[in-house]
């Protein structure tokens, strides 16, 4: 996939079809740390994976409030996820100074994959390196929608980007015919044990991850620390670092790298200083 | 404030104009609609006008359908400059249809529609340039009912009963005295045409001809134009030249 002839710029085509340059801004997407995103009904939570670059630096953002009733996930390059997350506020602010009231969702999606189609298309520019993970909530419900460098964009009951995401979506798979009817405890619930399974037996903690909500009555907000860790020590999903026994959370798979337990180190070597 | 650019002016040029074209500035309009008047009742908004439009003092026009409907919500009643509140009608047809290409299940409410009109009636008043309308925009969206009114200078809010011009005189007080919030459709069609006759008497503007319009979750409405019965038999307007011959 990688060293094409036809990968220079974005305004060339393959003779497979495929524009090499949008697919690379696709895998600028799955290098970033995972973030995931889940709905029921009612509420929409999204949460992601937090690490810092040393212990002497802070963590890098990567939960935005967009409006009281919209919130975004970014991975990938953050700096194109910021710049994208001011424009969906920007957006959402002249919508609600225009039509005193708040911008659907799925109108925002679509201005967002536009905005990101225009860059597959110019010469002198490059493709948006950032997945976003859009949850909010309009007149029509709760919605989560996943936008894509390449511009498209799909609504999905639940969705995990980001390195090792993969195992976040198995976990999801199993469980979100039950997302639907869920309540706000166990969809918060459900987004943690995701969210451990993307860690690969390290310990989840609530300084390294950050989780939000948004739903019926229940502006976007991020939870604070605290609260997520209540949440987590609550829900027993630490990790597996004590005997079995003391384990009480039944959807444990036994698999769950009990060897990579003793890593605490980042477990993603070389990873660009750009993408977090 | 119209400047005209052909006199023969001093070299230096105004600097309050901003280019050569915009030199219309605050109007006076010409061919005017008189009062809209407009209530909430039990299942939506009912919107009374009267189809004249004057000339100055000239009961010119007949037929002006001064009550319109704007997307599956809503219908706008408008007073003042009837081709501006043509223009309006442009503004707001290419707000709808922009609305409807998204072609995703949502649509603009009497809210958005009317704070939209807001935004742009205040814009202009701002530019020395307004819209000479006074504006009422009522709607049903989900269950919700919408009433609420702008005018040229960009004055706006919501109520249960709202008129515009002259019915803000002689039809609001009749509306704070009898209105409530539970009216069938019968009731609250009298409550307008009580007021309405009352602006028949009293408006010189007001012409004996007018439509009713109802708005609910289901659709809208606007009945064929009709008459009000008028009582002119009084005492007083007897033999009005006795004591004054020769006068009429």
């Amino acid at each position: 996939m990688f060293r094409n002839q036809y990968d220079t710029d974005v305004t060339t085509w393959s003779p497979a079809g495929r524009l090499f340059q949008v697919e690379y801004a696709m895998e600028a997407v799955k290098q970033g740390s995972a973030a995931i995103g889940l709905r029921s009904k009612t509420h929409v939570v999204l949460a992601s994976v937090n690490k810092a670059n040393s212990e002497l630096s802070s963590h890098q953002k990567k939960i935005f409030k967009v409006d009281d009733h919209i919130g975004v996930a970014i991975a990938g390059l953050t700096a194109d996820g910021r710049v994208l997350s001011r424009y969906m506020r920007s957006e959402c602010i002249n919508y609600s100074y225009s039509y005193e009231s708040k911008l659907p969702v799925g109108r925002l999606v679509v201005q967002l994959a536009d905005k990101a189609q225009v860059c597959t298309q110019r010469s002198w520019k490059r493709p948006y390196g950032v997945g976003l993970l859009v949850g909010g909530l309009d007149e029509s419900g709760a919605h989560l929608y996943y936008n894509c460098p390449s511009g498209n964009y799909f609504e999905y009951q639940a969705f995990a980007m980001g390195s090792r995401s993969q195992a976040a979506k198995t976990y999801m798979e199993r469980k979100f015919e039950t997302f639907t009817e869920s309540s706000r405890e166990n969809l918060v619930k459900d987004a943690l044990f995701a969210l451990r399974e993307t860690l690969q037996g390290e310990k989840l903690t609530s300084s390294i991850c950050t989780v939000a909500v948004v739903g019926v009555g229940e502006s976007f907000h991020i939870l604070d620390k605290e609260t997520v860790q209540a949440l987590i020590n609550e829900f027993e999903i630490a990790g597996e670092e004590e005997a079995p026994a003391n384990e009480a959370a039944p959807q444990d798979q036994g698999g769950d790298a009990q060897a990579g337990a003793a890593d605490q180190g980042p477990t993603d070597q070389g990873v660009a200083p750009m993408d977090i | 404030m119209i400047v005209d650019s052909s006199s023969p002016a001093p070299a230096k040029k105004s600097l309050l104009l901003s280019s050569e074209a915009d030199l219309q500035r605050t109007q006076t309009p010409y061919v005017t609609g008189t009062s809209v008047i407009a209530i909430k009742y039990k299942d939506g908004i009912l919107i009374a006008a009267d189809m004249g439009g004057s000339y100055g003092s000239t009961l010119r026009y007949k037929n002006v359908e001064r009550i319109r409907p704007v997307g599956k919500h809503s219908l706008i009643g408008a007073s003042g400059e009837i081709s501006d509140f043509q223009e309006i009608l442009r503004y707001l047809d290419e707000l709808i249809l922009n609305d409807s290409m998204w072609d995703d299940g949502n649509s603009l409410g009497p809210k958005e529609v009317h704070n939209y009109l807001t935004r742009v009636m205040y814009n202009r008043r701002n530019k020395f340039n307004p819209l000479w309308n006074s504006l009422i925009l009522g709607g049903v969206k989900n269950g919700q009912k919408y009433l609420g009114t702008v005018n040229m200078i960009g004055v706006h809010y919501e109520d249960n009963h709202v008129a515009t011009g002259f019915g803000n005189h002689l039809a609001r007080p009749i509306l704070r005295e009898e209105w409530n919030e539970n009216l069938t459709f019968e009731e609250g069609v009298k409550l307008l045409e009580k007021c309405m006759r009352v602006l028949l008497y009293r408006d010189r503007s007001a012409v004996n001809k007018l439509q009713i319009a109802k708005i609910t979750d289901e659709g809208f409405t606007i009945s064929q134009p009709y008459s009000l019965k008028t009582q002119w038999k009084f005492k007083a307007f007897e033999n009005p030249t006795v004591g004054a011959e020769g006068s009429w």
